[in-house]
């Protein structure tokens, strides 16, 4: 009998979820075992060497708000920072950042490791203690036992995940890396559904056999926009990346060798995401283009890798080098690792609650790639919410609840709840209805009082915020209290409508090319405030109008979720609808009308269906 | 379990025969205890009615079953002998039966929507159908119950949705390979919607009049014979007529059925300056009313030249009195002698029918404000859109208001109310 250690909550996986999770759990204060193959590679970044973008920098922001550490560790080893979409609205801008790889996994090792209350365990999970439906712990394969109140399962593509590199497949989640097969088998006990998707990585190049001096170079913005809300500048060196591109050879070389493409030659049936296509994909589905553009992105300052973003593939080796030299700048490229593809099992996220546990089985959590998204910001995110809320469970503490009203996070829970993946989820801002007012820029002001409630959030974060949301508020109540006239407007060049109505300050700032800049001549005191005060208040006034009248449909919505739908209602019999739909809605059971509004396929006037039924429903109970 | 559902589905009152109708789970039952048995679907049977040992009615009974019935449910119909006491006795009989209940207002059109056999648009139109009392108000309504408004609200609701995709796609997908300027092609479905939007906001005056009738004021001086002139056309003496100057008062409406239009005739208080209060009264109605109507046809006798502040383009200005031979025929009138009426009605319907035919399927108020919103919504993402891509999330905002607008046409969930008010404009059977 082996010693059985006890903890909080247990965390499977060490990765961007498992990280978040681990420590997320720990910064409330419970007791928190990180158990992971390899403790080495703890925070390694499998994929591409960047964190943020858009709707990810949103999330990564959200994290960073809630204290988590993907923003702080991206700050820490971000070698190249870049504002998206900056010539569009702040509400649609998402900051991006190019990584040390080692520096990353650094710096997250740091974190983790220096959190009192979270131990690190290298083993593999076979499988759970159970009693009854109730998670009371971890098996490794050593034989010990770990029990716990609850566990959060972060196991990534390692669910009967399969490399293909051509007609060649071996089992396994990374590279290099044996798989959890036995777990995978256990969720059928669980009785929950599991999809099967597909990711693909591109070939890795040696930067010393790249020729950089006849590429375009893209350097990063000249004020990077940092990630952490606590950071003000790059911790290190800043480089560029290449740009270059396919060409008319790449395509031939391609197409002529599609058949022994494992995607193309049918060895694989998982879904892969429509947003992120393999090259042989994008040549297949865009026949008419004749270059696609490749980003030459360094792994590190150090780093011999390159990372090649626009090529991912699962072509055999051989043809790998044949196209990637085919490519100006690479005539001469070696590759250091193949690109592959692999294919995972995941849940299908509409098997848990809202707060990422798992319906058919008490205080087993899970989140990160199992449950069928993609991307380390979407992981990270989950992992946060899966940390808090073991946390919760274990120690009976209050759970967090984010909705789609007040972060991307609560968008992407409901989303993934509610209506499942068909393809690997990743984050975009259009998923966000509300994202006129879920900025990257107002995450802290949006989450971190919320956090600082919860006991997620350090001092050091907490007082940072305080005193920022100081300034903000001082800065709105003097924007509110003064008033102004449409003439003294104009005097400083902002065009208001002549209705003789004095507008506040506040309001003036929100007209179309109103800046405090300009304002600051008819009230000179403006030029107090501090400039990211202004900006910030500038932007809070740029969108008011928008979420004021977007109020009715936040209104709309809850009145949407209080109009429950009961758990026996019957999907299945819902005349009017087509089968398929009814198939859909039997399959998400919504709980509530705003849930069901969100399933893919269902129409207005499905819902005035399903809503007319409901209130006859009420209507027979109330009679009876 | 469901009530069933019964009531009178024809107008109460003597007639030839009386429909009652039933529908919910126990319909059929329900008959076979009035009638014995039931005849085969959708075949009509003959039955004798009892409750207990006391013969209700020797009725035609017919069957419809479940999933292929007015309101989807299982529904039968009691052809009855139009008679209060026939129709009282059987209702009587069914209130006493286990599980059925009369029908609130409404109720079997209600079950007909929730049970997905009509959307919104076919509920409003089928109102529309059942008040129709002129040819052109029943095309109108049978084209809007063919699904013409709903098919044209998709369309609609396509243009914005690709629109909104295209500018997603430059906004979520900046750093990748995504069209260059999507603004053109946005503006183009935009304004491409917007005349769409317009030519229905524009058409849904007509529809209306065409729903509630148009109004054709009889206007003129004291005495030139317009009370004489709406009897005529009313075939009645609807007015009532003297030699007395100014003996019409109070506005009088007739309607009337003008060759398949609708129209609602007002004879109207002789335009003058009066001592008597209650005449001024009546003068000010009669410019009101003659201000708002459709159509106004004017009686002037001799040269004397028409009211010019109320007269308008289309308007018809006629010789009154032409039976006392003073003047031509040819723009004369008479509503004593009928000289000139048919000519006159030919003018109406020839003005108000073309005015009909630029009527839109959008036949209500509700429908009109939905269209006028989105396009205020895509009005306001026109200048964003042109001032470059900084203004392209504020674009979207708009776009997806101007989308929810539309979806209001088609019955949207958040507006629980208008079900409502949808459902109890219906009356009870119907």
């Amino acid at each position: 009998m082996f010693h059985v250690k006890h903890f909080d909550v247990v965390v499977v996986g060490g990765g961007h979820a498992g990280t978040e999770a681990a420590h997320a759990a720990a910064r409330r204060g419970v007791r928190v075992a990180l158990v992971t193959l390899k403790s080495d590679a703890i925070g390694v970044m499998s994929c591409n060497p960047a964190i943020g973008g858009l709707g990810k920098g949103h999330l990564v922001r959200e994290i960073d708000a809630l204290d988590g550490l993907m923003g702080r560790a991206a700050d820490a080893a971000g070698i190249q920072f870049r504002l998206l979409n900056r010539s569009k609205g702040p509400a649609v801008q998402g900051p991006r950042a190019q990584m040390d790889r080692d520096l990353y996994r650094t710096a997250i090792q740091a974190e983790v490791l220096a959190h009192p209350l979270l131990d690190v365990i290298e083993g593999e999970v076979v499988d759970f203690a159970l009693k009854g439906a109730e998670i009371r712990g971890v098996e490794l394969a050593s034989g010990a036992r770990i029990s716990a109140g609850a566990v959060v399962l972060t196991t990534g593509t390692f669910l009967r995940g399969t490399i293909h590199i051509g007609s060649e497949r071996r089992s396994g989640g990374r590279m290099g890396e044996a798989s959890a097969d036995r777990l995978s088998a256990r969720f059928a006990d669980f009785g929950v559904t599991l999809g099967r998707l597909k990711t693909g990585t591109p070939p890795r190049l040696d930067t010393a056999s790249i020729n950089w001096a006849e590429l375009e170079m893209q350097a990063g913005d000249d004020q990077p926009e940092m990630l952490s809300f606590l950071s003000k500048r790059p911790a290190i060196q800043q480089i560029s990346c290449g740009i270059t591109h396919t060409n008319a050879e790449t395509h031939q070389i391609i197409r002529e060798n599609l058949d022994k493409s494992a995607m193309y030659g049918g060895a694989i049936d998982g879904v892969g995401p429509r947003y992120c296509p393999s090259i042989e994909d994008k040549i297949v589905r865009f026949a008419d283009r004749d270059a696609h553009q490749v980003f030459l992105e360094p792994e590190g300052l150090m780093a011999k890798t390159v990372y090649p973003n626009g090529i991912s593939t699962s072509l055999p080796v051989d043809v790998q080098v044949s196209y990637v030299r085919s490519i100006k700048g690479l005539r001469t490229a070696e590759i250091l690792q193949p690109g592959y593809a692999i294919e995972y099992d995941y849940v299908d996220p509409r098997n848990l609650a809202p707060s990422l546990e798992l319906q058919s089985c008490a205080n087993l959590f899970l989140a990160g790639q199992i449950n069928g998204t993609t991307g380390y910001e979407e992981a990270g995110a989950q992992g946060l919410v899966a940390g808090l809320n073991a946390a919760a469970r274990a120690r009976n503490l209050e759970q967090i609840s984010l909705d789609r009203t007040t972060s991307y996070i609560g968008v992407m829970l409901d989303d993934l709840t509610t209506r499942g993946v068909t393809e690997p989820y990743r984050m975009f801002t259009s998923r966000a209805e509300f994202r006129l007012s879920l900025r990257a820029d107002n995450a802290d002001q949006r989450l971190t009082r919320l956090g600082i409630h919860l006991g997620c959030v350090g001092p050091v974060r907490a007082q940072a915020f305080e005193a920022k949301q100081g300034k903000l508020d001082k800065g709105m109540d003097f924007l509110v209290g003064h008033q102004i006239s449409a003439a003294d407007l104009k005097k400083t060049g902002i065009n208001a409508a002549a209705d003789g109505r004095k507008r506040s300050l506040f309001e003036a700032l929100s007209i179309p090319c109103a800046t405090v800049e300009a304002l600051t001549r008819a009230v000179p005191e403006l030029g107090m405030f501090e400039p990211e005060t202004s900006r910030q208040l500038q932007r809070d006034a740029t969108y008011a109008p928008y979420v004021k009248r977007q109020l009715a449909d936040a209104e709309a919505l809850k009145r949407d979720s209080a109009m429950r739908i009961p758990a026996d209602f019957p999907f299945a019999s819902l005349a009017g609808l087509s089968g398929e739909l009814r198939a859909k809605l039997a399959d998400a059971r919504p709980v509530n009308l705003a849930q069901a509004s969100r399933i893919e396929g269902v129409t207005p006037a499905a819902l005035t269906l399903l809503l007319a039924r409901l209130r006859q429903a009420d209507r027979s109970k109330r009679s009876a | 379990m469901k009530d069933t559902i019964f009531a009178e589905a024809t107008a109460r009152g003597k007639a030839g025969v009386a429909v009652v109708r039933l529908s919910g789970p126990g319909a059929h039952d329900a008959v076979r205890v009035l009638a014995g048995d039931i005849p085969a679907a959708r075949q009509a049977g003959l039955r004798v009615l009892r409750a207990g040992d006391d013969v209700l009615d020797e009725a035609l009974v017919l069957i419809f079953e479940e999933g292929a019935s007015f309101t989807g449910e299982a529904v039968a119909e009691l052809h009855l002998h139009g008679s209060g006491a026939v129709v009282a006795s059987a209702l009587s009989a069914l209130g006493k039966m286990p599980g059925l209940r009369p029908a609130e207002a409404g109720e079997f059109t209600r079950r007909a929507l929730e049970n997905g056999r009509l959307d919104l648009t076919e509920i409003e139109a089928l109102g529309d159908l059942i008040e129709a009392e002129t040819d052109v108000q029943r095309r109108q309504a049978l084209t809007v119950k063919s699904g013409a408004l709903r098919d044209a609200a998709e369309r609609l609701r396509t243009d914005l949705v690709r629109s909104a995709a295209l500018l997603e796609a430059s906004i979520d997908f900046a750093d990748e390979e995504v069209p260059e300027d999507v603004v053109p092609e946005v503006t183009g479905l935009l304004d491409q919607a917007a005349v769409a939007m317009r030519q229905l906001v524009a058409g849904s005056y007509a529809a209306e009049r065409i729903r509630d009738g148009f109004e054709v004021a009889i206007v003129g001086a004291p005495n030139v014979g317009k009370s004489t002139l709406l009897n005529r056309l009313a075939g009645r003496d609807a007015a009532i007529t003297s030699d007395i100057a100014g003996t019409t008062r109070d506005v009088i409406e007739v309607r009337m059925d003008l060759q398949g239009l609708p129209v609602t005739l007002l004879d109207t208080a002789g335009l003058r300056d009066s001592e008597d209060t209650v005449e001024r009264i009546g003068v000010a109605r009669a410019r009101d009313r003659a201000a708002g109507a459709d159509l106004r046809v004017f009686l002037i006798m001799g040269a004397e030249p028409a009211e010019t502040n109320l007269l308008r383009a289309e308007d018809i200005v006629l010789q009154a009195k032409s039976d006392s031979g003073r003047l031509n025929a040819e723009d004369g009138i008479s509503g004593l002698t009928g000289a000139g009426v048919d000519g006159l009605i030919d003018r109406i319907v020839g003005v108000l029918g073309q005015r009909a035919q630029g009527a839109s399927v959008a036949t209500r108020d509700r429908h009109r404000v939905a269209f006028q919103a989105s396009l205020a919504y895509l009005d306001a993402a026109r200048p964003l859109l042109e001032a470059g891509s900084d203004g392209f999330d504020l674009a979207a905002a708009e776009l997806r208001m101007a989308t929810a607008a539309i979806d209001q046409v088609i019955g949207r969930v958040d507006v629980e109310s208008l079900l409502d008010e949808i459902f109890s404009s219906f009356c009870i059977g119907k």
